[in-house]
């Protein structure tokens, strides 16, 4: 994506209250790291470096007027970014702190459908820092803790020295039975290398190609209430909130956020596909929190990529599939009570055959 | 019959490219504003330019950062910056810091009164200074989108999320609140004080008919509305964001309501900015492709001003007599035409 390298990539930091956000934004405004950057913040006193490039923020979160109540924006942000703009050049990307309630959604939506924003900025990754102490607990009592570890790109796990062993496999376990795609780093003190976090690129999106969640799997070897199963799926049920061993690895499924995984080693069809995908988001973009693939369209020697926020899709054509490369698709879902079935079923007749 | 024969490429515009002062600025212009014969180009950073039509180009430091608003009345020119800084520059060019933000927030938008108020905004806050030096201030439930002065009274109109309120700086008087949801970005009353319009930040612009607070809808944009101006007596209101100038016509006491919009000087890349003519029914378009053309308003009658060259045009203006118009784009070139 010629055009895309270009705009300015966009970090958004999320992660529960105390989970360590700002450990991580004094770090990389501290670092040496060559780079500037523009950072929106909401408290300013929390950041404790002098930067003509912090930006406070006012959280507003606007109701698009489409009727539609999960389009939301955040308000603030998209005049931030106008005011920015007056500054490109001046810094290399941006980083949005939301608080630690916040629903990463508007934040994220923002840079999908506001025409100027998008123009000049792209949504790099959602990076989640969470607390590997108090994390399972928040997963139980508080919806925006789990909504910001299904939203993310990365996962930074944090203050890992305050757990033991089986309490950390406990609470990966819980994270993985929410996001399975996500890259997963394990801190203290979110010691972090910046280049895991920032400027991901199509990096984390790859990862939905490279990661077999196999041990995720409600595989065949458990005795689960599943009956529907394809080959050449991976799916994680939902309806249960219990732990079972797996070759030492616990798994759980989260009772209420669940992802589900498509892939065709054939080529779809891209009017077929881009429809579908439309129509999905416009109908069940309510329970689908985040969506993303890797396409391979027949006809097309270019690699599709896609990514979506709700009801708010971005696609383009990335680059050539490369000499020997599988030409393979894969899109993932992760929301809530996704329709598995239906959507499995719209995917198979988008396959050209 | 004549035989086809395109001969030598028609030009189906008067062209008058030729007759335009030249000034390469080099930095990015935000808007352009007359006071006397100077033009002064303001920078999107740091940097008022002030230009003669002689071609003679002074830079007068304003702000550490970004410049995020500016308004002028002709005798001066006050600018808003994210240094928090609200500074004021005479027609000499002179400089005063009228305000400074205690917490140091952007001053996202400026508007100035006839009577010499200004008024501002930072985040949900807006300021009035009126010319003794006494301020006051106005919170609004979320950050202001714009920010108009009525041309009768002291009446500032505050754009925000989900309305407009209207606030009498010196009256006891509660503020009148318009609602209309969504956001409300720019904000502008008609000359003749009849009529309130906001473009917002969806593509479309809303409007409030004063007397009854009656909705006018004006929408089919295929872009946010950026830029807008009110022909000579406010007989219509040229609007940005479409392939062509969108201009309501307000003749009416319904103001638009039921009417077609005029669309006129289409060009195959959408329209940046508006500036209407103070005297005469034509108008300044500037585009995205860089164009910049003369337009009647009447038959839509075209004038080429400056070719399709580089980037957007981002500022147009006419002095008060409306016998000069500059013009400035994103990436730093500028001109000034004598009528």
């Amino acid at each position: 994506m010629a055009e895309a390298s270009q705009k300015i990539p966009v970090t958004v930091l999320t992660g529960y209250l105390g989970a360590g956000k700002t450990t991580l934004l004094n770090r990389i405004l501290s670092e040496n790291h060559g780079k500037k950057y523009a950072v929106i913040v909401n408290e300013f006193g929390e950041i404790g470096i002098d930067n003509d490039l912090i930006i406070g923020a006012d959280e507003e979160v606007f109701e698009m007027n489409n009727g539609c109540v999960c389009c939301t924006v955040r308000g603030d942000l998209v005049r931030i970014m106008d005011g920015l703009m007056k500054r490109k050049g001046k810094f290399d990307a941006i980083i949005v702190e939301t608080t630690g309630l916040a629903d990463p959604a508007p934040v994220a939506q923002t840079f999908f459908v506001d025409e100027d924003v998008q123009k000049n900025a792209r949504l790099d990754a959602v990076v989640t820092v969470a607390d590997a102490k108090w994390l399972s607990d928040r997963l139980k009592d508080a919806p925006e803790a789990k909504n910001q570890i299904a939203f993310a790109d990365v996962i930074v796990l944090n203050k890992t020295d305050l757990v033991s062993k089986p309490e950390l496999a406990e609470v990966e376990a819980r994270i993985r039975g929410i996001n399975p795609y996500a890259k997963l780093h394990r801190t203290e003190r979110c010691q972090v290398g910046l280049t895991d976090v920032l400027e991901r690129g199509a990096f984390d999106l790859d990862r939905i190609l490279e990661i077999e969640p196999d041990f995720l799997e409600a595989g065949d070897d458990h005795d689960h209430d599943h009956d529907h199963h394809h080959h050449d799926h991976d799916h994680h049920h939902h309806h249960h909130d219990h732990g079972h061993g797996h070759g030492g690895l616990k798994h759980y499924h989260d009772e209420d956020m669940q992802s589900l995984s498509l892939r065709s080693e054939k080529p779809l069809d891209p009017t077929k596909f881009m429809p579908w995908l439309q129509n999905l988001v416009a109908t069940e973009g309510q329970k689908i929190l985040r969506s993303k693939g890797i396409l391979a369209f027949t006809g097309d020697d270019d690699r599709y990529v896609f990514q979506g926020v709700h009801m708010m899709l971005e696609g383009d054509h990335q680059r050539k599939w490369k000499d020997g490369e599988k030409r393979e698709s894969r899109v993932v879902f992760i929301g809530r009570e996704l329709p598995e079935q239906a959507i499995r079923d719209g995917f198979e007749q988008c396959i050209t055959t | 019959m004549k035989e086809f024969d395109p001969g030598e490429a028609p030009s189906s515009i008067v062209s008058i490219t030729d007759r335009v002062k030249q000034l390469p600025l080099g930095a990015a212009v935000g808007s352009v504003h007359f006071l006397g014969d100077r033009a002064f180009f303001v920078g999107t950073e740091e940097s008022v330019a002030i230009a003669t039509l002689e071609g003679e180009i002074t830079r007068t430091e304003t702000h550490f950062g970004a410049i995020l608003c500016a308004a002028s009345d002709g005798k001066r020119l006050v600018t808003g910056g994210d240094d928090g800084k609200l500074i004021a520059i005479d027609a000499k060019g002179e400089t005063a810091t009228i305000a400074t933000d205690a917490k140091r927030r952007w001053i996202d938008n400026v508007a100035l009164h006839g009577d010499g108020t200004v008024a501002w905004s930072a985040g949900k806050t807006a300021f009035v200074r009126n010319p003794k030096g006494e301020v006051k201030t106005f919170e609004v439930p979320s950050t202001v989108g714009g920010l108009a002065f009525a041309p009768k009274g002291l009446r500032l109109a505050i754009a925000h999320y989900n309305g407009v309120t209207l606030w009498f700086p010196n009256m006891a008087a509660n503020p009148e609140f318009l609602e209309w949801a969504g956001s409300h970005l720019a904000v502008s009353f008609s000359p003749d004080n009849k009529f309130l319009v906001t473009a917002m930040h969806e593509a479309a612009m809303h409007g409030w008919r004063l007397a009854d607070n009656r909705h006018m809808r004006m929408s089919g944009y295929p872009g946010r509305v950026r830029s807008m101006s009110w022909s000579v007596g406010g007989k219509g209101l040229a609007t940005s964001g479409a392939d062509t100038v969108i201009v309501w016509p307000f003749t009416s006491k319904d103001g638009p309501m039921g009417k077609e919009p005029a669309m006129l000087a289409p060009m195959p890349a959408r329209v940046a900015v508006v500036a209407c003519h103070p005297k005469n029914d034509i108008m300044a378009v500037g585009y995205a492709d860089g164009t910049v053309l003369m337009v009647r308003l009447e038959d839509g009658a075209e004038i080429l001003v400056r070719r399709n060259t580089g980037a957007p045009v981002s500022a147009l203006g006419w002095n008060a007599k409306g016998t000069l118009l500059a013009f400035g784009t994103e990436d730093g070139d500028a001109g000034i035409l004598e009528m």
